[in-house]
């Protein structure tokens, strides 16, 4: 029975790339289906009534919501290479834990550090720093986050820090996130960046760029 | 094969309750270490450095933290007994996509009932029931979320049964009233060993929640 995969993203979310990401590096055939989130599509609202958000993964009609769940239930479904969870469950346990850390606290101090200027945003871009560390600390003596292929973790800092944060630092006019400061990080990205499918999933930089501007100034605009 | 177990908690805790619930359903035995949040102990803040939070489960002297994380830890060490997560991928992604549901919805709804006054209680009770409804829709006719069997998302919604009781005294309301379903199945959940010894009782919750509104300063 053939698989029918379709993917319900945007195409400037992290999140979205994310699950991208995953099925490129399984070899999974998929639809891709842009979502318009400011008018967004009856089958979305369908597939996803409770948060209406995207990424949405459907698979054979069944619909998947949150890219954390999406992208363990591609790993449990599609068992092929390469395996994106570690086998052993408590590595299990810190690659989940750390995902939870890039989402529930390191994506929000990255909010604060483009919607803060002045005293604010200094104290925004220390807090992002401190958390990129920790995160940065994961990596010491592995070639990735998942250990000696890329996996799970490596999905989903690539997502937010290689395609979403650069280009979000370099809109804001700041540059917190070098080589100098990140060694280690910066060498991963170098790795990172020679799987073909890598390069496929990142978001385009000039037009990110312009939307990451527009975006601002509508936030400032509407807060004055 | 169990290894040291060590949970470190705090009683009134539903996060801590997931954890000691998903412990008692193994039937592993642990040490069980009471945690003061005003006077964290050392070996605290050294397994959870980034958080500083409980519940820490520590198995052999390795520290797992985040409450769902942990059960799912314990169910994938465990895997012979008592499972909690499904066999098949797809339910297993339903029920972590509610487990998740829960973890972003009920704590910090449940927070405002009891801390605020007015409009923004208000608001936060009607968003809380549409929750726990959104929830009783997705039990249906089952005895459990899991279906036949106890899983998952049972494990990380019943703890929040026993401060249902602090929401309803100070929000002036009755949960039961708007989800008769919802509070059937807890408890049913409450009638398993594992449940009613992990839940704390809903009295000593609202005197802690009384007292910790004292010392917050919130009327």
């Amino acid at each position: 029975m053939a698989d029918e995969v379709k993917l319900f993203g945007m195409w400037a979310s992290p999140y979205s790339r994310r699950v991208q990401l995953a099925l490129k590096l399984k070899g999974i055939p998929y639809e891709y289906i842009e979502e318009d989130l400011s008018n967004k599509s009856s089958l979305l609202l369908k597939y996803n009534p409770v948060h209406q958000k995207i990424p949405v993964l459907v698979h054979n009609g069944k619909p998947i919501a949150e890219s954390l769940v999406i992208l363990e239930y591609i790993d449990e479904t599609w068992r092929n290479n390469p395996v994106l969870l570690p086998q052993d469950p408590f590595e299990r346990s810190m690659a989940r834990f750390w995902a939870k850390f890039i989402d529930e606290k390191i994506l929000i101090t990255a909010r604060k550090v483009s919607f803060n200027t002045g005293k604010e945003q200094e104290q925004a871009i220390e807090e992002l720093t401190e958390q990129l560390k920790l995160l940065e600390n994961e990596l010491k003596g592995k070639p990735y986050f998942a250990g000696e292929a890329i996996g799970y973790l490596d999905i989903v800092v690539a997502n937010f820090l290689v395609f979403w944060f650069r280009n979000l630092q370099e809109a804001l006019g700041i540059n917190m996130f070098t080589q100098e400061k990140f060694p280690i990080i910066f060498e991963w990205i170098k790795k990172l960046v020679k799987i073909n499918v890598v390069e496929e999933c990142r978001i385009p930089k000039e037009r990110h760029l312009v939307y990451i501007r527009t975006r601002l100034e509508a936030l400032k605009s509407a807060s004055k | 094969m169990e290894g040291e177990v060590v949970l470190l908690d705090f009683w009134p805790s539903m996060f801590g309750m997931r954890t000691r619930i998903a412990l008692a359903e193994k039937q592993i035995k642990y040490e069980y270490r009471e945690e003061d949040l005003r006077n964290k102990s050392a070996l605290l803040l050294q397994m959870n450095p980034v958080h500083k939070k409980i519940p820490v489960l520590i198995h052999n002297g390795k520290p797992i933290c985040e409450s769902l994380i942990q059960v799912q830890y314990i169910d994938e060490v465990w895997n012979d007994r008592a499972p909690l997560l499904p066999p098949n991928p797809y339910q297993r992604a339903t029920a972590r996509f509610w487990a998740d549901f829960v973890d972003k919805k009920i704590y910090d709804l449940g927070a405002k009932v009891w801390r605020t006054k007015g409009e923004e209680q208000e608001a936060a009770k009607k968003e809380l029931i549409e929750c726990l409804k959104l929830l009783e829709g997705q039990l249906g006719d089952n005895p459990y979320f899991g279906g036949k069997d106890f899983g998952f998302v049972d494990v990380a919604l019943v703890p929040f049964y026993c401060w249902f009781y602090t929401y309803e005294k100070f929000g002036s309301f009755s949960i039961e009233a708007e989800c008769p379903k919802l509070i059937a199945w807890a408890k049913r959940c409450m009638q398993k060993e594992s449940v009613a010894k992990s839940l704390a009782d809903q009295e000593k919750i609202y005197d802690f929640v009384l007292h910790l509104k004292k010392a917050l300063g919130i009327e």
